[in-house]
């Protein structure tokens, strides 16, 4: 498909997903900590803030050339991480403020100064603060006899670093992520950590956008570790997915920059904002979909278990009655009125308890059959313990406690029952005065 | 604290009120204004204010800092910008004060609601809502860059950014930070592809279309202004009119709940004022100014005051001041963008209530702590000197009898671990507040000293004994808790321990009114 319907050339389509799934695994690596320590929009302020650093290496240098640039770059971002650290603390503001006043500050102090450069030389902010990663295969450098794309080069070393950083500091970042103050108990230095740890996100960010622009990283930081997150509650797999994600991103995301702007009739699209864009969709199919902390696995389990709740209670509605006046059935009108249910929810789980044979139907309504009615008496009997167990040992009042019963009673097994049994001195009767049916 | 009405709850929870403190910034920053603006209309006058003007007249200040002003900027410009003669100037210095007095207002409610950021990730989720607009336009044949469709777009997007922000944080997981910046990129991503998208549209083309985002203070127009000013109005309308109950969802969103406010509907108005106010400022000023105006104003003002609706004030005079202020100065000076200097004065702002703000400033506070340091230095010498004389039979008879007993200071040196130079500090200024005389080596209480000495004894011991007995803390661990709280017992504390320790049965340390030895005798058993 990739060499049949689009223009495919290895040669820099290659490069552009080489230095995309670099970046994305760069960011990513450091992304999951930012994401744990709540800080997910720093990279997008080192992105805004550097601003005055390249204007300032730009003026004290005099040139356009790439190192000055990167080190100015790198110094404001550790100080944009600093200074939004120092007047969180000092100031008592929350994070996301300080942030907000120290980035848009030096973001405005860079403005200024590249307007007052302007006079001297053209130093336009877009071009400066926007590499892109289309440009990347055609800026190369010679390295051990093979020419390989500038951006390449440089990522790989910031991969490097990353991985060395977390794969040393695994326990520490671990520790320090989810509880600085023990953290610090421990005897390392959290705060050190810290800075380390924005020291790496300011090289990452600074050496992304520069090469491949800043959209991308700051969306690799963010949005693989967030995916990641949603799908499961172990760092390690957080880290490990969060990698596989971000280059899937960069792959399906240069691949859809060629195909999908096909569909509409045009030649292609950006790929850093295509590359954000899959790694979005990433992002949507976890919210909904995770497993165990999807928005709507939640909801279909959610609804399962109000369905088996029902289930209980029309069993046990059907042991009471038929407790009070054997012989006599319900019909379906009577049972919704009495559990507040509505007419299709009842109907589903009457049908699926005549399949399991533990309710049958004649022409008068429902009655249960064996089977139903030991889970029934189950039921009625965990129900009637409680109670009793609430009154004797909790110390509630008797007309207090039904609806406490009526929750715990779904939940509870035999052992549980044996145990509130003992518990309550086996007793025959509830606080209400009903037999408590035998096991 | 009696009422239990939800507002006077908060109030409760919030620390005093500085009411001082906000009259004197209100009043400092109205000063500032207005003799800039006397030393202006003097000069046009023809009286030259010279920098050595006799001190006490009220434009002095300001005369000074416009002789520095004005080796570098005309004069003639400062005039015509000051006093808004000039058309272009006018409009540009009016529509900054507006947005950034709404924008102040509604910055406050977003910081409270610890999402200064939102306006960062609503301000870029509006490009793809641009781009789509732009090529829906010019695809069904109509002008793409018509501002108001531009503008439908961008808040039909942002407002979807803000719905999924909302969602991300109340389904899922996912904390306020990662939704924001989740959105932000996602969205800005999307907003990139579709422009680069349409860079081969065979009709139209998208150049500009992100100089739409990054705005040109500079050359507002009378239309853009009126946009502003009517904008700016309703979000404040808006946001006065619901103070009481947004203030209720910035501090505690379940009590609002509880009370039956509809906190969802609340906060997607909040959030819908700010995607107005976002999106008329970022077409007007740019992304960049919008950000700030929305955090910095509000961010500064909490530094003046507790209290929310003194913040809401200051924080929409601050915009307001810093629109007006940058707007000017880069009207005068060359080369100054209009928008990167109204956010250097409103940083310039937020520099000043760091350091100075009547609440939360650092100087406020180093005051306060050093205050506390000297308190407690104080309480500290004068128990000592009390557990002297109590450890020593003879002296304490002679301290009873007479009042005239002393301690040395070898012995008072060896009681804590403080050095010699603090000591004296501390004694010196004891005597200042006559509580002990020193004669050579000699200490010994005032009967003022005395009173306050035994106070303090005696607080320190019910925290000993309350710490023994509820917190099951070890007997010799007590003395350095108890010495780390009782600075700052306040009297109903103390009464509600001795309440406390009577109900357990615990022996009370009676105050020790006098240096008899039934008080001190029980008092060393309760100890043992």
């Amino acid at each position: 498909m990739i060499s049949g319907s689009i223009h495919w050339n290895w040669q820099l389509d290659g490069w552009i997903v080489v230095a995309g799934m670099l970046c994305a695994i760069a960011s990513s690596l450091l992304g999951n900590f930012l994401v744990l320590r709540r800080m997910s929009m720093l990279g997008d302020a080192i992105s805004h803030a550097v601003l005055p650093g390249l204007a300032a290496a730009f003026m004290i240098s005099g040139a356009r050339n790439s190192m000055p640039m990167f080190l100015g770059a790198v110094i404001v971002g550790v100080l944009t991480a600093f200074f939004t650290e120092w007047i969180r603390g000092v100031g008592r503001v929350d994070e996301g403020a300080s942030m907000g006043v120290v980035f848009t500050s030096l973001f405005a102090l860079g403005l200024v100064m590249i307007v007052q450069a302007a006079d001297y030389v053209d130093l336009d902010p877009g071009c400066v603060l926007y590499g892109a990663i289309e440009m990347t295969p055609l800026d190369t450098v010679w390295i051990s006899g093979f020419e390989i794309p500038r951006a390449v080069a440089v990522l790989s070393v910031v991969v490097l670093i990353n991985a060395a950083f977390v794969i040393l500091f695994f326990k520490e970042l671990k520790l320090s992520s989810f509880d600085p103050a023990l953290a610090t108990t421990t005897g390392f230095n959290a705060r050190f950590l810290h800075y380390l740890l924005m020291v790496l996100v300011a090289i990452t960010a600074v050496a992304s956008f520069e090469s491949v622009g800043n959209i991308l990283v700051v969306a690799m930081f963010v949005v693989p570790p967030a995916t990641a997150y949603m799908l499961t509650d172990r760092l390690t797999p957080m880290i490990l997915i969060s990698l596989v994600l971000a280059m899937l991103s960069a792959i399906l995301g240069h691949l859809s920059a060629l195909v999908v702007p096909g569909w509409f009739g045009l030649k292609s699209t950006t790929t850093a904002g295509m590359m954000a864009v899959v790694a979005g969709l990433f992002l949507t199919v976890a919210v909904f979909f995770s497993p165990r902390h999807g928005v709507l696995v939640k909801r279909i389990r959610r609804k399962f278990l109000s369905i088996s709740i029902l289930a209980d209670d029309i069993v046990a509605l059907l042991y009471r009655v038929d407790e009070r006046q054997p012989g006599v059935t319900l019909n379906e009108g009577r049972m919704k009125a009495l559990l507040f249910s509505d007419s299709l929810s009842l109907r589903v789980v009457l049908s699926w308890l005549q399949r399991r044979g533990q309710i049958t139907r004649n022409e008068n309504g429902y009655t249960l059959t064996d089977p139903g009615r030991l889970r029934a008496s189950g039921l009625v009997r965990s129900h009637r313990l409680w109670e009793q167990y609430l009154v004797s040992l909790a110390g509630v009042d008797s007309d207090r406690i039904h609806d406490k019963a009526e929750q715990l009673e779904h939940f509870t097994d035999q052992l549980m029952r044996d145990r509130l049994n003992q518990a309550t001195n086996l007793p025959t009767i509830d606080p209400h005065g009903s037999p408590i049916p035998k096991e | 604290m009696s009422d239990s009405s939800p507002v006077s709850g908060i109030h409760a929870r919030n620390l005093p009120v500085n009411g001082v403190g906000i009259r004197t910034a209100a009043i400092c920053l109205a000063t500032v204004v207005v003799s800039f603006f006397v030393g202006d209309v003097c000069a046009a006058a023809g009286h030259v204010v010279s920098g050595n003007a006799a001190i006490g007249e009220p434009w002095h200040v300001a005369a000074l800092v416009k002789t520095l002003l004005l080796n570098w900027l005309p004069m003639q410009d400062m005039e015509s910008v000051f006093l808004l003669r000039d058309y272009n100037t006018r409009v540009v210095v009016i529509a900054t004060s507006l947005l950034g007095c709404a924008a102040g207002l509604v910055g406050t409610f977003t910081l409270l609601r610890k999402r200064a950021l939102m306006g960062d990730a609503l301000s870029h989720a509006t490009l793809p809502g641009i781009a789509l607009a732009f090529i829906l336009a010019t695809v069904m044949g109509g002008n793409g860059k018509s501002l108001p469709i531009l503008l439908l777009g961008a808040s039909v997007s942002g407002l979807i950014g803000v719905g999924v922000i909302l969602l991300l944080r109340n389904a899922t997981r996912l904390k306020e930070d990662t939704a924001l910046g989740a959105v932000l990129s996602v969205f800005f991503g999307a907003g990139m592809s579709l422009l680069g998208a349409t860079q081969e549209m065979q009709q139209g083309h998208a150049a500009g279309l992100e100089a739409f985002i990054y705005g040109k203070t500079a050359s507002m127009g009378m239309s853009d202004a009126v946009l502003i000013a009517g904008v700016s109005l309703l979000c404040t309308v808006v946001c006065l009119s619901l103070i009481k109950e947004l203030k209720l969802l910035c501090f505690d969103e379940g009590f609002a709940g509880s009370r039956g406010f509809p906190v969802v509907w609340l906060d997607l108005v909040l959030m819908t004022v700010v995607v107005v106010i976002c999106i008329v400022g970022l077409q007007a000023v740019g992304l960049i100014l919008m950000i700030a105006l929305l955090v910095i104003p509000a961010a500064a003002a909490r530094f003046w005051t507790e209290r929310m609706f003194s913040m809401v004030v200051i924080s929409a005079l601050l915009g307001a001041l810093g629109g007006m202020f940058g707007a000017a100065i880069s009207a005068v000076a060359a080369n100054l963008p209009s928008g990167a200097t109204i956010v250097l004065v409103c940083s310039l702002f937020f520099l000043l209530s760091l350091v100075f703000g009547s609440s939360r400033g650092l100087l406020v506070r180093m005051r306060r702590r050093w205050k506390l340091n000297r308190s407690v230095d104080r309480q500290h010498l004068l128990r000592a000197i009390y557990e002297l004389f109590e450890a020593n039979p003879a002296q304490r008879l002679a301290v009873s009898d007479t009042g005239t007993g002393s301690v040395t200071m070898v012995d008072l040196i060896s009681k804590r671990s403080w050095s010699r130079k603090r000591l004296d500090r501390s004694i010196r200024r004891a005597e200042g507040d006559e509580l002990v005389v020193r004669s050579d080596l000699n200490v010994r209480f005032t009967r003022a000293g005395r009173v306050e000495a035994e106070r303090l004894t005696r607080e320190h011991r019910l925290w000993e004994l309350y710490l023994i007995t509820y917190a099951d803390i070890a007997p010799s661990k007590v003395d350095r808790d108890a010495d780390a709280i009782e600075h700052v017992l306040r009297p109903e504390v103390v009464s509600e321990l001795e309440g406390l320790l009577a109900e357990r049965g615990a022996t009370v340390p009676p105050s020790p009114h006098s240096f008899g030895k039934e008080a001190l005798s029980t008092e060393s058993e309760t100890l043992k």
